[in-house]
């Protein structure tokens, strides 16, 4: 059984959006977010031998979202988030020694270090950040959706935001936007039940929602987020529909992270049986490696294989940023203007 | 050339933009349809269809977003905000987004939007359709902020900030619109035909970012002033009969230092002149300027006239808005005389 490094990208049609999900499929999710889960291990290992500093939000716990939504997006497709960004790097292809060395602040980072953790873009990627201001990519990606329409293309904007910007005024402008104009988007809804350290119940007066695009006409549904096949399967037809020109789509998928909002986090706002429990029954890694053991018949050497081989990419990742060098201080006065 | 007021000329440089490169769109509150409230966009719908000119919701924030968006993704948006005072709800977007994109991406991409915005009193506008912002985005790195003084740098400034590839922010002096206004709001209205700068070429042409403009010759003291304040202070050296050289300075950032310090390396006297109010107004950040750049050619304390640390009055409009005499009385103290 071969082992892509990430599935590639496929045109979402409706025709494919039916179709099966394949063993080599399964086994990309995993190894995608294995990926993640291992990468985010270590960034936290590295944060607390104090190589990254100030903020660090780790994806733990998250990653069947971001892996089901771009397994079914395709090439062009582009990608904007907030801070909770290194999973989505990973998965738009970005390499993962790039993004540690961001992570450090060094020259070989992706920003050249001076984005850091919240702040990295890849022209080659699609991936438009990274934004440390909470609900603020979401009309910026509304915008790079309408460049798509404007130039006739059929390339789609997945635009995350977390549950605690869903209350962010410029999230309503952007869905009246995007469904006033019929604009090419998907708003994907991680919702993770909170808001750094405040939860939906505290926050949001409502608390499904997917139903917040509802009243500007936008479609959309709940999925399980620790699920990354049924993230998938909705994530094609989601795309399907906004690829086929039918206007905005709305995802929200549940979802739970294990760490803190970042990494100083006195985790008084949840119980330690609520984290435990949802590791030990929903976590979305385990769901898979089951189904890939269970039903799809995948031997365990062969996820080890998987294991060994993201392991190393891991820590050469982690080599890779620790060697670099800093930025030269005379990057502290480049790209503010263009003449600089 | 075409005698054009400030509107006309905003539009031709629209226009021309529009007809030279796809790539250019403009959209805002009033802006497709209607034409804007200043008529600054009137016609271009018209001409370029509603897919490159086009109305939105009032939502500030939403529309600067969407045009830092555009514009990271290969367009080259042009918004207009239609009222300076309206911009607070897209300020977020503005510093946070449009003026960081290209250094926390290390270059990779970059915001080439411009937002136009009609600022400044003189047209009884009250607290919230009077005000002057610059200063609040003068302290932003990675901004450019452009003011123009009349219809010829209007048009020639407007198409340079399309072309530039940094997020501009592009202040029109309302009370400009459609004629100079010296401050004298007691006398008839001026209109800018027959005047030099009204005379307008219809093609392309730019008036380059972060060049200055000596609009008046003189050897006694420098004043430094832009948008509405450039007519006010050429008002007030004539009335006063001091030879002053009055430079308008165009763009604030980038700022033409050049400029200013030879002139005042030569006349040892400055007068800073601007309508926003005092306190932390980019006259205190030209003062400095002038200090770091002249200070052992100065001959007197560097002198400034503003608008004063209140919101924008309806009832005191002339008492706020800092006219001839107050520019006169600065002048005076300046060159010794305290008449």
């Amino acid at each position: 059984m071969v082992v892509k490094r990430k599935p590639k990208a496929s045109n979402a049609t409706a025709a494919l959006a039916q179709a099966p999900i394949s063993n080599d499929q399964e086994l990309a999710f995993y190894r995608d977010m294995l990926l993640i889960r291992r990468f985010e291990e270590k960034a936290g290992q590295l944060y607390g031998m104090g190589l990254i500093g100030g903020f660090c939000h780790l994806y733990i716990g998250q990653e069947a979202v971001v892996v089901g939504m771009q397994s079914a997006a395709g090439k062009g497709d582009s990608v904007i988030t907030s801070y909770r960004d290194h999973g989505h790097m990973l998965v738009c292809g970005m390499d993962p020694k790039g993004v540690m060395a961001e992570l450090t602040g060094r020259a070989t980072g992706y920003s050249r270090g001076k984005g850091g953790s919240m702040h990295m873009f890849s022209r080659e990627a699609n991936f438009y950040g990274g934004h440390g201001i909470v609900g603020a990519q979401v009309p910026l990606g509304t915008g790079i959706a309408f460049a798509n329409k404007y130039r006739g293309t059929d390339r789609v904007s997945l635009v995350y935001m977390g549950d605690g910007a869903v209350n962010q005024g410029q999230v309503y402008e952007s869905f009246n936007m995007a469904a006033l104009w019929k604009l090419p988007v998907i708003y994907v809804i991680e919702n993770n039940k909170y808001g750094m350290g405040t939860s939906v119940e505290r926050a949001s007066a409502s608390h499904d929602l997917y139903v917040r695009a509802a009243p500007y006409g936008i479609p959309g549904c709940q999925v399980d987020g620790m699920d990354v096949l049924a993230v998938h399967k909705v994530a094609r037809e989601a795309i399907a529909h906004v690829r086929s020109g039918a206007g905005p789509y709305v995802i929200e998928a549940q979802t739970y992270r294990y760490r803190g909002h970042s990494m100083s986090d006195p985790a008084k706002y949840r119980t330690k049986e609520e984290v435990a429990q949802m590791r030990q029954e929903h976590d979305p890694i385990d769901l898979v490696r089951r189904r890939l053991i269970e039903t799809l018949e995948v031997t365990e050497d062969v996820l080890k294989q998987i294991d060994r081989e993201i392991k190393e990419i891991v820590t050469e990742a982690a080599d890779f940023a620790q060697s670099s060098p800093e930025p030269d201080p005379a990057e502290l006065w480049t790209d503010v203007l263009i003449e600089a | 050339m075409t005698t054009m007021n400030m509107v006309k000329a905003l539009n031709s440089a629209l226009d021309v933009m529009m007809e030279r490169d796809p790539n250019v769109l403009t959209f805002g509150e009033d802006v497709g349809y209607f034409g804007g409230v200043f008529r600054v966009t009137e016609g271009l719908q018209a001409r370029y269809g509603r897919e490159r000119c086009f109305d939105t919701p009032i939502a500030e924030g939403g529309i600067v977003a969407a045009a830092i968006g555009m514009g990271a993704h290969g367009l080259r948006p042009v918004v207009e905000i239609q009222f300076a005072d309206y911009i607070y709800p897209a300020f977020d977007q503005i510093v946070s987004e449009a003026a960081r994109l290209r250094y926390r991406s290390a270059g990779q991409f970059n915001a080439p939007i411009t937002i136009r915005s009609p600022y400044g009193g003189g047209i009884f506008g009250g607290q919230v359709h009077s005000q002057s912002p610059e200063g609040l985005f003068t302290h932003v790195a990675g901004l450019k902020t452009v003011v123009p003084s009349n219809p010829y740098d209007a048009k020639g400034l407007l198409i340079s900030a399309i072309e530039d590839d940094d997020p501009v922010i592009f202040l029109e002096p309302k009370r400009l619109y459609n004629g100079p206004f010296d401050g004298h709001h007691d006398r008839a209205v001026r209109a800018w035909a027959g005047r030099a700068e009204a005379e307008v070429p219809d093609g392309y042409y730019r008036v380059p970012l972060g060049k200055a403009a000596i609009v008046r010759a003189g050897e006694a003291v420098t004043v430094l002033a832009y948008g509405t304040m450039v007519h006010v202070a050429m008002a007030a050296a004539e009335e006063a009969q001091i030879d002053a050289e009055i430079i308008d300075l165009r763009t604030l950032i980038p700022l033409d230092i050049e400029t200013i310090e030879a002139s005042v390396r030569r006349t040892g006297r400055c007068v800073i002149v601007h309508e926003a109010t005092r306190t932390s107004g980019f006259g205190a950040e030209l003062i400095a300027l002038v200090q770091e750049h002249c200070f052992y050619h100065l001959e007197a304390p560097i002198e400034r006239v503003t608008g004063w640390d209140t919101p924008y009055p309806h009832a005191f409009e002339w008492e706020y808005f800092p006219g001839p005499a107050r520019v006169i009385q600065a002048l005076r103290r300046v060159m010794g005389d305290a008449t």
